[in-house]
């Protein structure tokens, strides 16, 4: 990191135009308009975008606030009431130990929510530092640093998930780190790529004539730049975070009862549809439509910041 | 070419290890022994069963012993089933997982890439909407959504389909649905992908205003290159159709590969883990291999980097 004196002093000092120069036309530029107003605009005409974003949003307020304003408790029992259809009181049904489904699927979107939220954060952090570390020092540093992701990309991850996972117990943290350790890998590809892109441009002469160090460059002048790709990947991870979480809890390895997630909901629905199928049902819809919601949203981004790929 | 698969072969040799390392110390480090049973054993027994297995030696002494024997293809008794050597289960196990595996990556391929092709050219019109909607759904439901759901569909609903179990031909086609449409969906918007980014180069037009026929154009000019990115996908596939297989062979009550992985690892089976991780790590590799080769062909470019 930086020292803080030259920050202090350097606060003042003109900072490049951190997106605009780079990445769209000059013709959009006199309208004075920035990369990311650009992108708004035209992800607001993408109609499947937007209306995925309102869901995803609606999913997100339902699963945070729903539990709260619920009559119902996820962990009550009623072993008199049993499994039980949808019903007036009940609108999701209850599960086998007379719990309100709808509350459990809630709190079991919260731990996915978060899980998914987490993990891609410590997913991206990795990935953007090793990108752009990569693709600033760039030469034999960089090959080396960018072999090593292709022989990650050959593993497969999910059996050393699930080792961890049983040799350390199964706790929340643990499933962070370890899928945040193995989703970083594509973040670290792209943002490697568009940092070498960079890198020789003006701006980072200039910083570099002004004896800012590296690591300053890089996190102040690159990363800002390549943030674009690195937001639309980041939504395409966290629904591939959220399918991984709900595998391992499905497996029984990912989150423990009374806790449940999605991925616990829908193992259980799955041991009970042929008697009760309204358990698997509602878990696996709003799971699958969170998921759709999720994917859709990246592609609209992907469109709205990167407007030659939107073209085919 | 020969060199660049020699090169590859070694790098391969070298993931595997590897991987051997890690899972070793990984299985090693973890707390507890696969030999505590509920039942008191008497120390001087549990102390006869570690020598057996040859736990009473140091973790190194154990890990050289252990590499030796995997080169020779031995991987041990299962420590957790008495009498069954990790060599048998697999030989017992792994054709149930090839047929379904190879069924269900046929069936994402014979699926995916014609899906793909037709929605590029013939692009923005039904075929082109209709098959990418219900592929997007389809990467939507995972494996431990969709089969649940098609065993419910299909088995339970309309009784057409058996839903567990591995006895006839019958069988196998709800467990390589579960696992190949997730991945026909995926290969049909990579090869639409691919595709057009074929079909809007400018050498395709240069095509066009010189009268080639379209589908000239399309298969002998844009396939190769627009499959490109399909193939580059086929190692990840793989894997993925590996660990849902575990998902899938648990749903269906399948006697396959990976619920003996998901078994073997909540049971602490070392021998067992370790054999059926370097198994699944060559089998990917193996693949891996044969894709960048597969690319090296259709894309000479790539050669020279």
């Amino acid at each position: 990191m930086s020292d803080h004196s030259e920050t202090a002093v350097l606060a003042d000092e003109p900072v490049p135009p951190p997106i605009e120069a780079n990445e769209i036309a000059a013709e959009e530029l006199e309208e004075g308009s920035s990369l990311w107003r650009d992108a708004w605009h035209r992800l607001k005409r993408n109609r499947l975008a937007v209306s995925s974003l309102f869901i995803f949003i609606f999913i997100a307020l339902f699963c945070v606030v729903g539990p709260w304003l619920s009559p119902y408790d996820s962990q009550t029992q009623d072993l008199f009431l049993g499994a039980v259809g949808p019903s007036a009181d009940h609108w999701f049904g209850t599960d086998t130990l007379g719990r309100d489904l709808m509350v459990r699927v809630m709190e079991g979107g919260r731990i996915s929510l978060l899980v998914g939220l987490v993990a891609t954060l410590v997913a991206l952090l990795i990935g953007v530092m090793y990108g752009a570390t990569a693709g600033y020092l760039g030469g034999k540093v960089d090959s080396a640093m960018m072999r090593f992701v292709d022989l990650l990309y050959a593993l497969p991850f999910t059996i050393f998930v699930i080792l961890l996972m049983v040799a350390f117990g199964r706790s929340l943290w643990l499933i962070f780190v370890a899928i945040g350790c193995i989703e970083w890998l594509t973040t670290a590809r792209i943002v490697r790529s568009g940092v070498i892109s960079l890198k020789k441009q003006e701006f980072v002469e200039a910083a570099n004539s002004l004896g800012f160090s590296h690591m300053r460059i890089i996190v102040r002048h690159l990363i800002p730049n390549v943030l674009g790709p690195v937001i639309v990947v980041a939504t395409l991870t966290v629904p591939a975070v959220m399918l991984l979480e709900a595998f391992l809890s499905f497996l029984g390895l990912g989150i423990q009862p009374p806790n449940a997630s999605w991925g616990v909901l829908i193992n259980e629905g799955q041991q009970n549809m042929e008697i009760f199928p309204w358990m698997l049902i509602f878990p696996a819809f709003f799971f699958a439509l969170t998921l759709f919601c999720l994917n859709f949203l990246g592609d609209g981004l992907r469109d709205a910041l990167d407007p030659k790929s939107a073209k085919d | 070419m020969f060199r660049f698969v020699t090169v590859r072969l070694l790098q391969g040799l070298l993931v595997l290890l590897a991987i051997y390392a890690v899972t070793f110390f990984l299985v090693a480090a973890t707390p507890g022994s696969p030999f505590s049973t509920e039942r008191a054993i008497r120390p001087e027994i549990l102390a006869q069963i570690e020598a057996f297995y040859g736990y009473d030696k140091p973790v190194g002494e154990r890990f050289v012993t252990s590499v030796s024997n995997a080169l020779r293809g031995e991987f041990g008794p299962s420590a957790v089933y008495a009498n069954r050597s990790v060599t048998d289960i697999i030989a017992e196990s792994f054709p149930v997982s090839l047929k379904l595996g190879s069924l269900a990556l046929g069936l994402a391929l014979a699926l995916g890439i014609p899906v793909g092709i037709i929605a590029a050219v013939r692009q923005n019109s039904w075929l082109d909407y209709v098959p990418m909607s219900v592929s997007m759904a389809g990467i939507c439901l995972p494996t431990f959504v969709m089969g649940p759901l098609l065993a419910l569909i299909f088995g339970l609903i309309f009784e057409l389909l058996p839903v567990a179990g591995w006895f006839g031909p019958e069988y196998v086609i709800l467990p390589a649905l579960t696992l190949g449409l997730y991945y026909a969906a995926y290969f049909a918007r990579l090869t639409r992908g691919g595709m057009l980014e074929m079909l809007n180069q400018d050498w395709v037009r240069t095509a066009r205003a010189k009268g080639v026929s379209e589908s000239t154009i399309v298969w002998k000019h844009c396939l190769k290159g627009g499959l490109i990115p399909a193939i580059t996908f086929l190692g990840p596939a793989l894997a993925g159709i590996i660990s849902g297989s575990f998902v899938v062979e648990t749903i269906f009550q399948i006697p396959g590969l990976g619920q003996w992985f998901v078994k073997g690892a909540l049971n602490r089976d070392d021998f067992l883990i370790l054999g059926l991780t370097v198994l699944f790590a060559a089998l990917i590799v193996v693949m891996n291999l044969l894709v960048d080769i597969v690319q090296v062909a259709l894309n000479p470019r790539l050669k020279y980097e």
